[in-house]
């Protein structure tokens, strides 16, 4: 089933890591696997935002051995980092297997980024200026605690509760998806894509990269295609309305964009609600009203609509 | 009703009751179904188990910091205490809420309610001054259901009978496979509306997303605004002065009659090229007799 959301304030600054955890906290019971976040603030000063994982969660019940795998993959990391002029200005390591570095750079972050992943066991979950994406398994309240989200500043974001159907119950299968090596580019999806393989190997043979077998990473490769060939996000999100079969709705957000597209069976839910100066979505009412109790007008966009909306 | 009282037909298993009250089953091409009525018995509005209520008798429930389930039952604890009229405050997209309710009712919902929301209903008037999600008033047999603002997809999702009214536009699958029944929707409709309709009556004043009536067997639709497509075996049909109304009736019913009146709605029909159930329901065997 899973469970989307999604906000973006229209102009100003807000707590988006307590909203999208109290959303995205109302929508436990569509997937109790897995949450994942895709908030975006503001580091200043040009840095880059890195969040990686090392490690799945459930490696770290391997044993002793784990622990010594996980410092050389750190050290690995750290080398590449330095190998490509990039100055390391903040080193967090959140939980055992994941990692939060902002860095300073002035190269391709693409090909750095592409260079970190050859580690074993390393993942870039994702890459930016403004975007922070976190997943990791359990709900909301656990995932948002445990990774210090409850006074995350922002513009806008994205969230997913997973029901794991057609992939493994982990981190590297939970949304959101960062578009690689598209800065700042995330996706969640809610849905079956039934030309999945169709599409991964066309994109596979124009150059991108996979790292799961979840069909939602689709989405963030075909964005991160288009949008790195100069295509603007709502022009994109069209595009796979015609291109890409099955049901599904999804959510994609940009440094400072937020689109929405919903399939053309229009059998997978959305609730929207818009004001001048918040747009709420959510597979559910009940995640907007975690946020917004007073009444307040919603509607469920059609089928093949597609919307973007501005920070 | 064959002199057994109420108290005798609750005292009766499920099948003792069935056979009390003239049910019985009719094979009908392969199928079977309870008939749930005998002609030349009383009339029996409400179920043998349905509390009385008094509508003058007010109470009101905040389900603000109450499970759906807790809501739920409360409303039948309330009802079983006699009281006909309650307001719900602060549904807050909780889904489920007031389902299954089988007794004359009015039910005030301030507020918008999440999926499933007054399912399963038979005989209450529910007003709705909010947005309900999914599969509003699925399986609805009777009563009235009037939502002021939105609705979300599958809205009237096999009902069987009743009026199932939207003042603002619905989401995808309105009506889909209804069986009996009014469904009225003041604004636009999304893709595959009416499909697999069976039984009943459509009613958008708006606009119809594609494949409006798609695989319909039976019922009727009308559109009030454009028509996006047509799905497999719908087709028009000529709006007849008995259909113009019909629709001014119902519409101005609940205030959703358009000003410049009902001669420009078209009228959809099963092209019946597929298949279809010549087979009437129950209640509509009712009217007939």
């Amino acid at each position: 089933m899973c469970g989307i959301a999604g906000l973006i304030h229209k102009g100003r600054r807000a707590n988006v890591g307590a909203e999208m955890t109290s959303m995205l906290q109302a929508l436990k019971h569509r997937g109790p696997d897995s949450t994942g976040y895709a908030v975006y603030g503001d580091p200043g000063g040009g840095e880059y935002v890195m969040r990686l994982k090392i490690a799945e969660a459930e490696d770290m019940e391997l044993g002793r051995s784990i622990h010594d795998r996980l410092e050389e993959r750190i050290e690995a990391v750290d080398a590449i980092l330095a190998s490509h002029g990039a100055e390391v200005k903040v080193k967090e390591r959140v939980r055992p297997y994941a990692l939060r570095y902002v860095l300073n750079h002035d190269g391709d972050t693409g090909d750095m980024a592409g260079h970190i992943e050859e580690t074993e066991g390393v993942e870039i979950l994702s890459l930016g200026n403004g975007l922070e994406l976190i997943k990791d398994l359990g709900d909301a309240g656990s995932v948002a605690e445990a990774y210090g989200l409850g006074g995350f500043e922002g513009t806008h974001g994205i969230g997913h509760t997973r029901m794991a159907t057609e992939s493994d119950v982990d981190i590297k299968s939970a949304h959101p998806y960062w578009a690689f090596p598209y800065n700042d580019v995330s996706v969640v999806h809610n849905g079956q894509i039934t030309n999945y393989w169709i599409m991964r190997r066309e994109m596979e043979r124009k150059g991108h990269r996979f790292m799961s077998d979840c069909d939602s990473e689709l989405l963030a490769v075909y964005t991160a295609h288009h949008l790195a060939n100069g295509v603007q996000l709502e022009e994109s999100l069209r595009r796979s309305i015609d291109e890409i079969d099955g049901v599904f709705t999804y959510l994609v957000c940009t440094r400072d964009q937020l689109g929405m597209a919903k399939d053309t069976m229009a059998a997978k839910p959305l609730v929207l609600y818009e004001s001048d100066d918040l747009i709420a979505m959510a597979s559910e009412e009940v995640a907007i009203r975690a946020i917004i109790p007073e009444e307040i007008d919603t509607h469920d966009p059609y089928d093949e609509e597609v919307r973007v909306w501005q920070a | 009703m064959s002199g057994i009282s109420d108290a005798q037909l609750r005292e009766m298993t499920q099948e003792e009751r069935v056979n009390a009250l003239g049910m019985t089953t009719e094979q009908l091409t392969g199928k079977s179904l309870y008939i749930e009525f005998d002609p030349d018995a009383q009339e029996r509005f409400a179920y043998p188990w349905a509390p009385d209520v008094d509508f003058n008798k007010r109470t009101e429930i905040d389900a603000g910091d109450l499970t759906n389930t807790e809501v739920n039952s409360r409303i039948r604890d309330l009802m079983a205490e006699g009281y006909g009229t309650i307001v719900l405050h602060n549904p807050r997209g909780k889904h489920s809420l007031a389902v299954g309710i089988l007794s004359r009712l009015n039910l005030i919902i301030e507020g918008s309610t999440g999926y499933f929301g007054v399912g399963l209903i038979d005989g209450p008037n529910v007003r709705i001054n909010g947005r309900v999600g999914w599969s509003c008033a699925e399986n609805m047999m009777s009563g009235t259901v009037v939502v002021e603002k939105n609705a979300g997809s599958t809205f009237g999702a096999a009902i069987r009978g009743g009026d199932l009214v939207c003042r603002g536009s619905v989401g995808s699958r309105t009506g889909i496979d209804m069986k009996g029944g009014t469904i009225i929707v003041g604004g636009d409709t999304g893709a595959l509306s009416g499909f697999m309709m069976q039984r009943g009556r459509m009613v958008v004043c708006g606009n119809a997303g594609k494949n409006l009536g798609d695989s319909m067997y039976d019922g009727t639709i009308y559109v009030g605004g454009e028509i996006r497509s047509l799905g497999v075996d719908a087709v028009t049909a000529d709006l007849t002065n008995l259909d113009k109304e019909w629709l001014t009736r119902k519409l101005t019913q609940y205030g959703l009659m358009p000003g410049d009146g009902v001669d420009h709605f078209t009228k959809i029909v099963a092209g019946k090229q597929l298949w279809n159930y010549d087979n009437l329901e129950p209640n509509e065997k009712k009217l007939i007799l």
